[in-house]
């Protein structure tokens, strides 16, 4: 069975890596500050105990007030799991650093987050459209799509 | 004295035979030799996701058959196993049995068109798929007993299935599972040794295990290289701990390997099958879940072994009648990350068999 790290743990876990970087915490999961999304993410990925060398999925969910980025991982060394997550205020410039340097896996998502919720990923090397078309207007997964394009 | 050769730019599909629906490629080769590809996606992209968000939670179901339509009872389950996580309900023992017993058909009659295309691919046009499709057109005869759909099932429900199976659906199933070995000897005495089958395949787009973890890659695609990752195993769902299964695996991750895993894989499926059929006991199919479910505000991430790989579903709900979010990890788009550096330096119709090997589903790809 797949151990999921409860929010405590995990919130541990990052705080080593970068002091300040915790937002909030609950049981399950842990927010941290979106510019520190690099340096959290390479020391869950490189530390001897931890070791989440498998990105399994890239969500974004849109609050209206706030998006967040949804990281869910997976250690297949030592079989556990944990939620890590990003709150990105501001509608227009919304942007989170890109983990693609640290798992590859995360090309074609970041991709399809920009393309369907809009966010950017700032250091992806090739981040445009992917699902639609370049000349699509709008982003059609975010909450206030349909009264934009009307 | 040299021919001066200019590398040259083709859209291959995205109406070609050999794209498994409706996929492009835009590669640039010199002479015949690949220098780069970039996938173009998108051509059956029918905004699943934010379909969901205007219905119900019963009625998502539906939405998910239509995904990787190959597989349209492994997407039914992983769906409704993230609403039950969501909403805290379980499924009565009989009803998960049954679940297995649909799912694991189903990852039978899906790596049969896998294993069916593939060998399309290679150039042995539709006879050797034509002794897929016959399989697979018993096991689509069993689920039309189960819920009277052939390829849109929509058989599983938040709480349990639909309805139990019918009384003329065991001995059929019974059939099926002592028939079915019979006929994989009979696929891996025509393919397994075949000249031409080797020579296209072995040593042909090796992918290492590095790349494949690094590059989010699961299912087949990911043991063919020799990682014993199966999510029945690593992290079981429903009832998978109760039954005794291998995990098949590869040695290289070349396009044999992956040919190879899948025709094991549907042996153990029906170990698993065997199984199913001692152990399940008569009882309740569903809880008593309503089928206008309001789950309580939280989030839930469940995910199962598809024929494809990681199948996962991302739901979030504020407390309403539909889900607020939903997302699909579909493992077709994600294994398709490492296809550039699986075909780079291959022969153009080494990428086609390379790409048929990694077997994605268009449906689920674009959503």
């Amino acid at each position: 069975m797949t151990r999921l790290l409860t929010g405590e743990e995990l919130a541990g876990h990052v705080r080593n890596a970068v002091p300040e970087a915790v937002e909030v915490w609950n049981d399950r999961d842990v927010v941290i500050r979106p510019g520190d999304v690099v340096d959290v993410c390479s020391y869950l990925k490189e530390t001897p105990g931890l070791e989440f060398n498998y990105l399994n999925a890239i969500s974004a969910v849109d609050y209206v007030e706030y998006f967040e980025v949804v990281y869910h991982l997976t250690s297949m060394i030592h079989n556990h799991s944990a939620t890590l997550k990003t709150r990105v205020y501001g509608r227009e410039e919304a942007s989170v650093p890109s983990v693609v340097n640290i798992w590859h896996g995360a090309d074609l998502q970041e991709r399809e987050v920009w393309d369907l919720m809009g966010i950017q990923f700032t250091g992806h090397h090739n981040l445009k459209r992917v699902l639609l078309w370049d000349e699509f207007p709008g982003h059609p997964l975010r909450k206030d799509f349909l009264e934009e394009i009307r | 004295m040299p021919l001066r050769t200019e590398p040259i730019t083709i859209n291959i599909g995205p109406q070609h035979p050999s794209t498994h629906g409706v996929f492009r490629l835009r590669a640039t080769f010199d002479g015949e030799v690949i220098l780069d590809v970039e996938p173009v996606f998108g051509y059956l992209h029918r905004g699943s996701e934010k379909l969901a968000e205007e219905r119900t939670y019963t009625q998502v179901i539906t939405l998910t058959d239509r995904l990787d339509y190959v597989s349209s009872m492994i997407n039914n389950q992983a769906y409704v196993l993230a609403c039950e996580k969501l909403a805290g309900v379980e499924a009565p023992e009989r009803g998960m049995y049954l679940r297995v017993i649909a799912a694991e058909l189903q990852r039978i009659a899906s790596h049969l068109v896998a294993t069916g295309f593939l060998i399309n691919d290679l150039g042995a046009f539709a006879t050797p798929l034509m002794y897929c499709f016959r399989e697979r057109e018993k096991i689509l005869d069993l689920f039309e007993m189960l819920c009277g759909a052939r390829i849109t099932v929509t058989y599983m429900r938040v709480g349990g299935v639909f309805q139990d199976a019918p009384e003329d659906f065991w001995p059929a199933l019974k059939t099926f599972v002592k028939e079915m070995p019979i006929y994989l000897d009979e696929y891996e005495q025509l393919l397994s040794e075949n000249e031409v089958l080797l020579i296209r395949t072995k040593g042909v787009a090796i992918l290492s295990t590095e790349t494949a973890i690094n590059g989010s890659v699961s299912g087949p695609v990911l043991r063919s290289t020799g990682y014993p990752w199966d999510l029945r195993k690593a992290d079981p769902y429903e009832l998978y701990d109760r039954f005794d299964f291998e995990i098949p695996v590869g040695e290289r991750g070349d396009n044999y390997d992956r040919y190879k895993v899948r025709i094991s894989e549907m042996r153990q499926s029906i170990r698993i099958l065997e199984q199913c059929m001692q152990q399940i006991e008569p009882g309740l199919v569903k809880t008593d879940v309503p089928l206008l479910l309001r789950p309580p505000v939280g989030e839930a991430y469940a995910h199962v072994e598809s024929p494809k790989g990681e199948l996962g579903f991302y739901v979030v709900s504020d407390g309403g009648v539909s889900p607020y979010r939903l997302k699909i990890r579909a493992p077709s788009f994600i294994n398709l990350t490492i296809l550039r550096e699986l075909v780079i330096g291959l022969k153009l119709a080494d990428m086609i068999v390379a790409f048929g090997s990694i077997d994605v589903n268009m449906g689920e790809v674009d959503r």
